[in-house]
């Protein structure tokens, strides 16, 4: 139904703070694009000019291929929905979804039947005579996306819509929208703080820092070719392993000069590695191929399905991840072994070499 | 709700109210009883013997022509200044919501005028709208209109509730900026998004979010405009032109300091209580609770 078009767009508030700092995407029909990144890096900003909501300070947004800089948010055909749902207080839940139809001038008789087909959908045809404060906030959740699916929009936003709900719910309703998304087939922008988030639902993954993107692309494809030091460490949970090495000779060492076990690519100083690559193994073998480094485990976190060892070597935190439960127990020594498929490596300005 | 804190001494939390009771038997039941008792006498004419006629005196006024038309005027100037009032201040409030630049400015700005004694409001009212030498008559009276507040009742209402209102403007400006500054902003916005214009968001969701601050002024106005605008008719007409400007409260100082008509004017004063006491139930009980979305 849209194509989503950024091309050079930056924000500049009050002349002075630059939140957004020349982003360029291209989101295709029915895609789900995630922008995701730390808070304040400019995300909402970037969501709200798509919406209308914040003017532009440079470059273009197009929605379906026409730029709507110069347009209003009345007449972009967009939906949004806010992290605090932003029900209006004193209208039932029938007249906040049948509101923008209203609006549009739709017949009554229309009208009543979308609002309550969605309902239907959203399991909300019980709800539909509350307001907004006589409901839990899963079902304000609903209500709000509700409100955005009955429009039947070019483009959905949705701007961090489940950070207000306990785990449990996120999780369920985090695997709906993907759903709703996909059967409805809206091109959306879909905001995060959340990397779990962000890489379950994104089609397109955009991540961002300090008003830029630093990388862009399959959910997968980052994960496992992440392009900077940053990415690394945002993108995974816990974070990848990034270890400071210095080249002596034709291999490698940490900074206080302890054996890597192998040769580093040239202009490397970060050698990355996530903790789910990683083996421990007790005996002294130096396996060929491979990093290896001697360790100690500081503690022991088992989950359940797995355990987390934080084991510190030659003065770095390094977590590795082994399934089930954990045999290590905290002050044992013991290698830790990552192959070099499963190697990142970093040059000075953080990216990846 | 929170435990109560219970005092260990008998005497102590009675010696604590002791002033404060004081005060309010001396200075309001006191001189409320008075007035209850003096509105059941009668006096003759030479004001030198009163009898106890009981409820003579409200059977009276409440049949009285003049009392029921300065009702009907009570009733009429309260409205207006009220809705006249409110409106411009709710029209001032969404324009200084607006303003981007300057806006701690502005708003003191609108404050000021609440400071002005209302006698002295009243005054500045009369000098502007005064047909020989009014600047604000003059311009009237070149655009057209026989302005002659002195002697047509109605040309004299108008200039009360201006005078009125006026004062009232600053005080209604204070809260409904505070109102408009407590709806939450991404509302407007969802309601921008969902295709409502302008004017069409104010009156779908500004409006109605405003109904608890609106209410609460409906109610202050009102009281003002029974209650406290005396300085203010006394200044602009003394209940003139005839008594169509004559207000309840003024009613009850012409008839009692300047005609000495005591037990009729003690009977008013005794209504007038019971409606000072029917409001502040009124706002009492509705304004805390009942218009309260959340
Ligand atoms: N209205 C505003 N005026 C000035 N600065 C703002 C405004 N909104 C956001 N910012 C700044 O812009 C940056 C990006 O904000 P935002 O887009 O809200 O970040 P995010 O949603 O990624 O947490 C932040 O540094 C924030 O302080
Ligand atoms: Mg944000």
């Amino acid at each position: 139904m849209a194509t989503v078009d950024l091309k050079d767009v930056e924000k500049v508030y009050g002349g002075a703070v630059k939140a957004v700092k020349g982003v360029t995407i291209a989101i295709p029909d029915k895609a789900l694009c995630v922008l995701v990144g730390p808070s304040g890096c400019g995300k909402s900003t970037l969501l709200r000019m798509i919406a209308g909501l914040e003017t532009i300070s440079s470059g273009t947004v197009s929605i379906d291929g026409k730029v709507v800089n110069e347009i209003g948010p009345t007449e972009r055909d967009i939906a949004m929905v806010f992290q605090n749902y932003a029900l209006y207080p004193h209208m039932k839940v029938y007249d906040n979804m049948a509101y923008g139809l209203r609006n549009r001038g739709m017949p009554k008789d229309e009208i009543d039947r979308r609002v309550k087909d969605v309902a239907a959908t959203l399991e909300l045809a019980h709800l539909l005579d509350r307001r907004p404060r006589e409901l839990s906030g899963g079902q304000r959740q609903r209500v709000a996306m509700g409100r955005a699916i009955v429009r039947n929009p070019k483009v959905f936003l949705f701007d961090e819509p489940l950070s207000n709900l306990d785990a449990k719910l996120r999780g369920q309703m985090r695997v709906e929208i993907k759903n709703l998304q996909r059967s409805l087939g809206v091109t959306s922008v879909y905001v995060t703080h959340d990397q779990l988030e962000a890489m379950t639902l994104a089609d397109i993954l955009v991540v961002m820092n300090a008003g830029l993107v630093e990388q862009m692309g399959a959910p997968l494809d980052i994960y496992e070719k992440p392009a900077s030091t940053f990415v690394a460490s945002f993108i995974g949970a816990p974070p990848m392993n990034l270890l400071p090495i210095v080249a002596s000779g034709n291999g490698a060492t940490l900074a206080d000069g302890t054996d890597i076990g192998m040769a580093a690519p040239a202009n490397a100083v970060t050698l990355g590695f996530r903790p789910e690559d990683v083996d421990v193994v007790m005996n002294a073998d130096r396996p060929e191929g491979a990093v290896a480094l001697p360790a100690r485990v500081e503690a022991v976190e088992p989950v359940g399905a797995e355990s987390f060892l934080y084991c510190a070597a030659a003065g770095n935190r390094i977590v590795v991840r082994v399934s089930g439960r954990a045999t290590a127990k905290p002050d044992d020594d013991l290698r830790i072994v990552a192959k070099s498929e499963k190697l990142h490596w970093f040059d000075q300005a953080g990216k990846r070499v | 709700m929170t435990p109560r804190v219970v005092f260990p001494n008998k005497f102590l939390p009675y010696l604590l109210v002791a002033p404060q009771l004081a005060i309010t038997l001396i200075f309001f039941y006191w001189p409320a009883g008075q007035a209850l008792y003096q509105s059941m006498l009668k006096e003759d004419p030479f004001g030198l013997r009163s009898k106890f006629v009981w409820f003579d005196n409200f059977k009276r006024v409440l049949s009285d022509p003049s009392y029921l038309n300065s009702i009907k005027v009570t009733i009429v100037f309260s409205v207006a200044t009220a809705a006249v009032a409110m409106c411009v201040a709710l029209l001032l409030a969404v324009m200084a919501d607006k303003v981007v630049r300057g806006k701690g400015f502005y708003r003191t700005l609108m404050i000021w005028p609440y400071a002005v004694a209302p006698a002295i409001a009243g005054m500045l009212f009369l000098f502007l709208f005064n047909p020989s030498i009014g600047s604000l008559a003059v311009l009237l009276r070149r655009a057209g209109i026989p302005w002659d507040p002195v002697l047509n009742g109605n040309h004299a209402m108008i200039l009360l509730v201006i005078a009125a209102a006026w004062k009232q403007i600053s005080y209604n400006f204070l809260f409904f900026v505070a109102g408009l500054q407590a709806i939450p902003k991404t509302l407007i916005e969802a309601a921008a998004i969902d295709g409502a214009g302008e004017t069409k968001r104010f009156w779908t969701i500004v409006f109605p979010l405003l109904a608890p601050t609106t209410f609460f002024l409906l109610v202050i106005n009102t009281t003002y405009a029974f209650f406290d605008t005396f300085g203010i008719v006394h200044a602009v007409t003394g209940g003139g032109p005839g008594k169509s400007t004559e207000t309840l409260v003024y009613k009850v100082y012409n008839d009692g300091f300047v005609n000495l008509i005591l037990g009729s004017s003690a009977a008013q004063s005794v209504i007038l209580m019971v409606i000072v006491i029917a409001l502040t139930a009124i706002q009492f009980r509705y304004v805390e609770k009942k218009v309260h979305y959340g």
